[in-house]
């Protein structure tokens, strides 16, 4: 049996990077998610890899997009003000077809907000978020275990597609400490025979989003647009709880999830037929789960630390003749369990329909 | 030149460097960037070093540096090249990484990242091409307009009390710890171009010995922009642009003095 380790959200990050062969790090000091460049700034020299405390979140992205380039496995982390900052950078990433990890702990916000947990970059993280027609692969880690696994896996998928994946805890989760246990490192890394190695017996290798020439406009959208149909038809990620029997059906991700799973054991508790559908891929978004669902169950309530973004996916999942309400916290305020069942019952109270 | 003739010939005194793509450059009669990628792509054949060349391009007119060079080479974003250059050569350190810089690149948009990387005495070069306007978007101001001079965006000359100063890069950045060597050259005629390739090949040389940043900043000519004819272009360079940006080294460590003086290198 595996030995489990007491761990912070934060530090798995940074250590689950390692395991995957992350061979360079960027990073600006931004709370709540400091630990992972602290954290890194020791750990990576002591591995050989490559550490740099960046001038702003702009170069530490476009350093990432240097480090990919040159055929490297790279990352980044921050929160959300830093994440906006970023958004340039991983349009160009994703543009130029390269890979990176970029981490984002959701604080409070807009603007300046505040160093609690959230998750207002919903839209941001899951749409693009930058400039042009593109998607980024979206993960969403509920415990620190998975801040390991997910960050692992960002690292597979992110050479998988050559593509930015980002990981999207929230500033709680970031600060949560859990016994987890350590995964195998990653030996072996993908060939990138398309990197920036030096032209050493081989044609010279040309990295970039510039596209001059009219006739090639739409191809080249189109090579990415094939890649994004491709990561919706492979890499939809979800856990269903309870989902068999259940009238109502809780969505939430991250750590509004944990309050979720709690709120429904205490339904259950009560007598009341609830269950949990938690997407762990928020790009690609478990569409089709959800609308299978929708023909048997009743209600669909949506858990989130925002203001009604998660929800929109929701209902265009789910279509308009469905009963889906909002339960949130927003701004940096965690999200009870109590306040979840709170909304259970109030909507089982009221039959659908209007 | 046909092959027929160059069969007539002994000798051939001037061919087109190895680096240097048979592709023909997108710029302008009488623009200067022609003239610099032509230096880059000798000193990198004469240094030996093509294998191990990246060129790191900026956005504006020398955008589509990759196509002309024959090494490998990527786009980076707005002002950004000296990061993407810092990740390539922290993470390969025997490659040899170079931004290709305009002034709106470098001095406006991207002051953060080249003062920042010259801070780290980064072991990457710069070449920084100043024509004091911008280029590609038509011919606004640029951080390094000369003051009084007309730009798409100054329609009645640069005005101070309105717009500011034109930044000397060489001189601000000249003050930090971190850059090996800074110079500035120019490229209006045939003994400048000269001293802007012993400049630009020094600066590699500086990296080739891990001596930290080097950053060569060169005078160019936009006739186009600058609304005048190709000779005229140069002409202007001379009157107005040297008396403001002096030409010269304004950073040489210990050790690149060293290396500047082996004999038969520079």
């Amino acid at each position: 049996m595996s030995k489990k380790t007491l761990m912070a959200g934060n530090i798995a990050i940074a250590e689950g990077a390692i395991l995957a062969g992350c061979q360079a790090y960027f990073g600006y000091p931004i709370t709540p998610q400091n630990e992972i460049l602290e954290h890194m700034s020791k750990r990576m020299p002591e591995e050989g890899r490559v550490f740099v405390q960046t001038e702003s979140e702009l170069a530490a992205i476009n350093m990432v997009f240097g480090a990919a380039a040159a055929g490297c496995r790279a990352m980044t982390s921050t929160s959300s003000p830093g994440f906006s900052l970023e958004q340039e950078g991983i349009s160009y990433m994703s543009g130029a077809e390269l890979p990176g990890v970029i981490v984002n702990v959701m604080r409070g916000g807009p603007g300046l907000g505040n160093i609690g947990g959230a998750q207002g970059d919903y839209f941001q993280a899951t749409k693009g978020g930058g400039h042009g027609d593109y998607r980024v692969i979206n993960l969403a880690p509920a415990s620190v275990q998975e801040m390991i696994d997910l960050t692992m896996l960002a690292f597979e998928l992110a050479d998988k597609y050559r593509n930015p994946v980002v990981v999207l805890p929230d500033g709680f989760l970031g600060q949560a400490m859990e016994p987890v246990v350590m995964r195998e490192p990653v030996t072996e890394l993908p060939s990138k025979p398309w990197a920036i190695t030096g032209a050493v017996g081989r044609p010279k290798n040309i990295i970039n989003s510039f596209e001059m020439d009219p006739v090639n406009y739409r191809p080249r959208v189109e090579l990415l647009l094939r890649k994004f149909d491709e990561i919706r038809r492979n890499e939809v990620r979800y856990e269903g709880i309870n989902l068999d029997d259940a009238s109502l059906v809780i969505v939430a991700y991250g750590s509004a999830s944990r309050s979720a799973l709690t709120a429904m054991n205490m339904a259950r508790q009560k007598g009341l037929l609830v269950g949990l559908l938690r997407p762990i891929s928020l790009f690609p978004f478990p569409y089709q789960a959800l609308s299978n669902l929708a023909q048997k169950v009743v209600d669909f309530l949506v858990a989130e630390l925002s203001c009604g973004q998660l929800i929109e996916d929701v209902k265009l999942a789910v279509g308009l003749d469905k009963r889906v309400e909002l339960v949130n916290q927003y701004g940096g305020v965690p999200l009870l369990a109590e306040e979840i069942l709170d909304a259970i019952e109030k909507l089982i109270k009221q039959p659908a329909g209007r | 030149m046909t092959e027929l003739e160059t069969s007539e010939l002994d000798t051939a005194l001037y061919h087109r460097p190895e680096s240097l793509e048979d592709y023909p450059f997108h710029f302008c009669p009488g623009c200067g960037h022609g003239i610099v990628f032509r230096l880059i792509a000798e000193v990198v054949d004469e240094l030996k070093i093509r294998e191990r060349a990246v060129c790191v391009a900026s956005i504006g007119c020398s955008v589509t540096s990759y196509h002309y060079f024959n090494f490998d080479g990527l786009e980076s974003a707005h002002g950004r090249a000296p990061a993407v250059a810092t990740a390539i050569k922290r993470c390969h350190p025997h490659l040899i990484p170079f931004t290709y810089q305009g002034d709106g690149d470098l001095a406006s948009i991207g002051t953060a990242e080249i003062v920042h990387a010259c801070a780290r005495g980064e072991n990457i070069t710069t070449i920084f091409i100043n024509n004091a306007i911008y280029g590609m978007t038509g011919g606004q101001m640029a951080p390094t307009t000369l003051v009084g001079m007309y730009s798409t965006s100054t329609p009645g000359g640069r005005k101070p009390s309105l717009a500011g100063y034109p930044i000397r890069v060489c001189e601000m950045l000249s003050s930090l710890d971190g850059p090996a060597y800074i110079a500035r050259v120019s490229v209006h005629n045939p003994a400048a171009v000269r001293k802007a390739k012993q400049a630009i090949k020094l600066a590699f040389r500086t990296q080739l010995a891990n001596l930290g940043m080097s950053l060569v900043e060169v005078l160019s000519p936009c006739p186009t922009n600058w609304r005048v004819e190709p000779v005229e272009a140069l002409k202007w360079l001379v009157k107005h642009m040297l008396p403001q940006y002096p030409l010269g080294e304004y950073k040489l460590i210990e050790a690149v003095a060293a290396l500047k003086k082996e004999v038969g290198r520079a």
